[in-house]
């Protein structure tokens, strides 16, 4: 509050005689359009995409290793894990560890997908299939993936039926839960338009709500990839006699960094594939969408 | 129900409410067939509530809406399906064969041909308000609710639209409801005009002007001046 007798102030002298000087900004040709040069730096900048801090470690691994600087017992050299790698393929193990785990996440996944994206839409779509299937898989939700693990052997005991379950049940529950978010969010002013067009019903479902549902439904397909490796590394550590978390049990057992590296870096491998197969069909699937691009 | 022939729009003692707020009260209003109302009122008055009775987006609270079962809206703002490049943003409530053919006419009427296969993304406002209006005129509605449709086009295009407005009518004889905040657009348009205030109908006037006189006439100016006056706006300009 100003009291009223206090002189008002004159914040700078100079400011108020010199004239002010405007700062201005000059806009020209983004880089993209400029042409080669602008794209070569940010090649050179940049020459492998988002990979280019990962192998900029990888590479400094390596040297450090090579220089004796880092023990093998704990972190044997890039090459070397590559090696055990190599040898591991050449007498079949590798391969069958691989196969084994694959259709292991294969099979999960298609069951989980079938019954996570069946139940979403349907609950999505009907007000009785979200009462029938919202409060328990938000139960279930909240219940730890690897704490399941324990009941299901006790049910399905030791065997493939218990891991392949375990990675569905980590593939369906988020899939169920974005896609139902999503095609409940699609923009009720779009649904309205519809029908004041005179849509039916089946053409309200596949033109406005599960396009409109899609970025959803890829945010659940990422989530579901991922956590179905997630299933997969649980189920396979417990017990298994193939595949990548019995390859890794054994040489934990022998005591071989270089190969528990190898399955870490397998779990990696398949984990990126995973994240780059949704970024491509989000790219082919979402060019509608006004999005932000980085700089 | 409604077997009248010369009454497409029959609105009888409607009231609206949001909660404590009364905005439509004891609304009445007829449009015969093929007649072009324009409705004006200020911002905020119930217009576009009205709209979405007329539409069948809305239930009234009281009173009864008998309207046309064939009917088109064209919203305030565009409503295009982002999903969907333009062409099947037009034909989305055309079920017939030849629906990308009379999709593609009407595109090519409201002169966005070329667009057809753009997606809405990359449309500006306007083309996008046009496809949205080629969306309505596609269905041959027997009533076209317009709610501000031109309000995003340059004067250029306004006119064409307008043209294109009238053409439609000739053509097809739909009764046409237009909510605009643009006197001279009504008057340009009307074949009658009315005024909103207090949640009902204000005021009305029957235009009875040919297309020159809507241009320049004595009269007009009066009815420019008699809505201005209407709308508050008469010491204004
Ligand atoms: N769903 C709703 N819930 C609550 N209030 C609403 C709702 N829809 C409209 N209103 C209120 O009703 C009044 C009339 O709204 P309406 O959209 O019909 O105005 P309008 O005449 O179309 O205005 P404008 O010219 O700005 O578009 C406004 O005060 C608005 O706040
Ligand atoms: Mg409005």
């Amino acid at each position: 509050m100003s009291t009223g007798f206090a002189p008002a102030r004159v914040r700078s002298p100079r400011a108020a005689t010199a004239p002010r000087e405007r700062a201005t900004e000059t806009f020209t040709a983004p880089a993209g359009s400029a042409g080669g040069l602008t794209r070569l730096r940010r090649r050179v900048r940049w020459p492998l995409g988002i990979y280019t801090t990962p192998v900029a470690i990888l590479v400094l691994w390596q040297v450090t290793s090579e220089l004796g600087w880092l023990p093998e017992k704990i972190a044997p050299a890039p090459t070397a894990i590559i090696q055990a790698g190599i040898d591991l393929w050449k007498i079949g193990e590798l391969g069958t560890d691989l196969t084994t785990s694959l259709r292991r996440v294969g099979i999960g996944l298609a069951i989980g997908l079938t019954i996570g994206i069946t139940t979403g839409i349907i609950a999505g779509l009907l007000r009785s299939g979200e009462y029938l299937f919202n409060g328990v898989v938000q139960i279930v939700h909240t219940i730890p993936l690897l704490a399941v693990l324990p009941l299901m052997i006790v049910w399905f005991g030791i065997d493939e039926l218990t891991k392949v379950l375990l990675i569905s049940f980590g593939a369906g529950v988020p899939m169920y839960l974005n896609l139902f978010a999503a095609i409940r969010g699609v923009d009720q002013r779009l649904i309205e338009m519809a029908r004041a067009a005179g849509v039916g019903r089946a053409r309200l479902i596949s033109r406005v709500l599960l396009p409109g549902a899609l970025p959803g439904f890829l945010v659940g397909l990422r989530f579901s990839l991922a956590y179905s490796v997630l299933g997969l590394v649980a189920a396979e550590t417990v017990n298994a006699n193939a595949g990548i978390g019995y390859l890794i049990n054994r040489a934990q057992t022998y005591l071989r960094t270089d190969q528990v590296f190898l399955g870490l870096v397998i779990y990696a491998v398949i984990g990126l594939l995973a994240d780059q197969f949704v970024r491509i069909l989000e790219r082919v699937l979402l060019q509608w969408r006004p999005s932000y691009e980085a700089q | 129900m409604s077997t009248a022939t010369t009454t497409s729009v029959d609105v009888r003692d409607v009231r609206r409410q949001f909660g404590d707020r009364v905005v439509l009260d004891d609304l009445s209003l007829t449009i015969g067939e093929s007649e072009f109302v324009v409705l004006l009122g200020p911002s905020g008055c119930g217009k576009s509530t009205l709209l979405r009775l007329l539409g069948g987006l809305d239930r009234p609270d009281a009173g009864t809406v008998t309207v046309p079962k064939e009917r088109a809206i064209v919203f305030q703002n565009d409503r295009l399906l982002p999903w969907q490049r333009v062409l099947r943003n037009v034909t989305i409530g055309l079920y017939e064969a030849g629906a990308d053919e009379r999709a593609l006419a009407v595109l090519d009427e409201v002169g966005l041909k070329d667009h057809a296969r753009a997606w809405p993304k990359t449309l500006s406002g306007g083309e996008a308000q046009r496809v949205s209006l080629a969306r309505a005129l596609v269905t041959e509605p027997d009533l076209v609710l317009l709610d501000e449709p031109f309000a995003a086009l340059d004067a250029i295009t306004r006119l064409r639209m307008h043209d294109l407005v009238r053409e439609l009518r000739r053509k097809h004889n739909a009764a046409m409801l237009l909510v605009t905040h643009d006197v001279d657009e009504a008057i340009a348009l009307a074949d009658r005009i009315l005024v909103m205030s207090d949640g009902r109908i204000g005021s009305a006037y029957d235009v009875r002007l040919d297309q020159d006189e809507r241009a320049i006439s004595a009269a007009r100016e009066d009815l420019r001046a008699a809505l201005l006056g209407d709308l508050g706006l008469a010491a204004v300009h």
